[in-house]
């Protein structure tokens, strides 16, 4: 039997998402991460009540390059999450859904997210 | 033989009567994390730059210590909101949905108790 030829859907591997989409992804997936980073904070409590020498110990790993990478990754991963979740607010207060300026919007808070995350790297930076 | 009326039926299964508790608390924590999130900051320079002794001070300031427990208390519950939403999207028995959402509430409860424990212990410490 002939197979008829149905029109197919989107398929989600094969479509190019809206960048709004990736945002929105991105937004859940730092969600996710930033959780996770809670544990971390935690972590650096429990290591504080620990005493002198396990503080000292916490420092050295972070001022590693590579462990000092993934804490500010972290950090913009904060950023992002907060500009986007202010998007959101707007969003649920009813502003903010005019379809031109939807990339607009993104890159607004792209730059918000990225500036943010570099002053407090100066901050830190200049705190040392 | 069903026995059950349909209104027997359909009691339970609709409105809980705190259908937007969740959503709504989810944005109350959004808006006070966003100041929280900039201490946060001095916190991780605190991490990065300061001696121990140091450390210690400027955490059980009244100030610090006050926005240490905000900032933890608020960041589990926005953080366990917003986790039994994307378990509750992604993943699909009911059975292990239901023990999901039940580990994250207790974890995420778990570390928001080991938070204040151990900020207390720094402060009998420094004090």
């Amino acid at each position: 039997m002939e197979q008829r030829k149905r029109p197919l859907a989107p398929h989600l591997q094969v479509y190019r998402l809206p960048l709004t989409a990736v945002v929105s992804i991105t937004h859940r997936m730092t969600g996710v991460l930033l959780a996770a980073g809670l544990m971390l904070f935690v972590l650096s409590l429990a290591v504080i009540q620990c005493g002198a020498s396990s503080f000292q110990a916490m420092q050295s790993v972070i001022h590693q390059p590579l462990i000092g990478i993934a804490v500010w990754m972290m950090i913009y991963a904060l950023f992002f999450h907060l500009c986007h979740g202010v998007r959101h607010l707007f969003w649920d207060a009813g502003e903010g859904y005019e379809k031109p300026l939807m990339n607009y919007y993104i890159l607004l808070e792209m730059f918000a997210s990225v500036a943010l995350t570099f002053i407090s790297f100066l901050f830190v930076q200049l705190g040392s | 033989m069903e026995y059950r009326t349909p209104l027997a039926k359909a009691r339970g299964l609709g409105s809980a009567k705190s259908g937007t508790t969740h959503w709504w608390m989810q944005r109350v924590t959004a808006v006070a994390l966003i100041p929280l999130s900039f201490w946060l900051i001095l916190f991780i320079n605190q991490l990065f730059n300061a001696s121990y002794v140091d450390i210690k001070q400027w955490l059980i300031s009244p100030v610090n210590f006050t926005l240490l427990l905000a900032w933890a208390f608020t960041g589990f519950y926005h953080a366990a909101l917003g986790l039994q939403v994307v378990i509750e999207d992604y993943v699909n028995p009911d059975w292990l949905k239901i023990a999901l959402v039940w580990i994250i509430k207790l974890t995420f409860t778990g570390m928001a108790i080991a938070s204040l424990v151990f900020a207390i212990r720094i402060a009998i410490s420094a004090g």
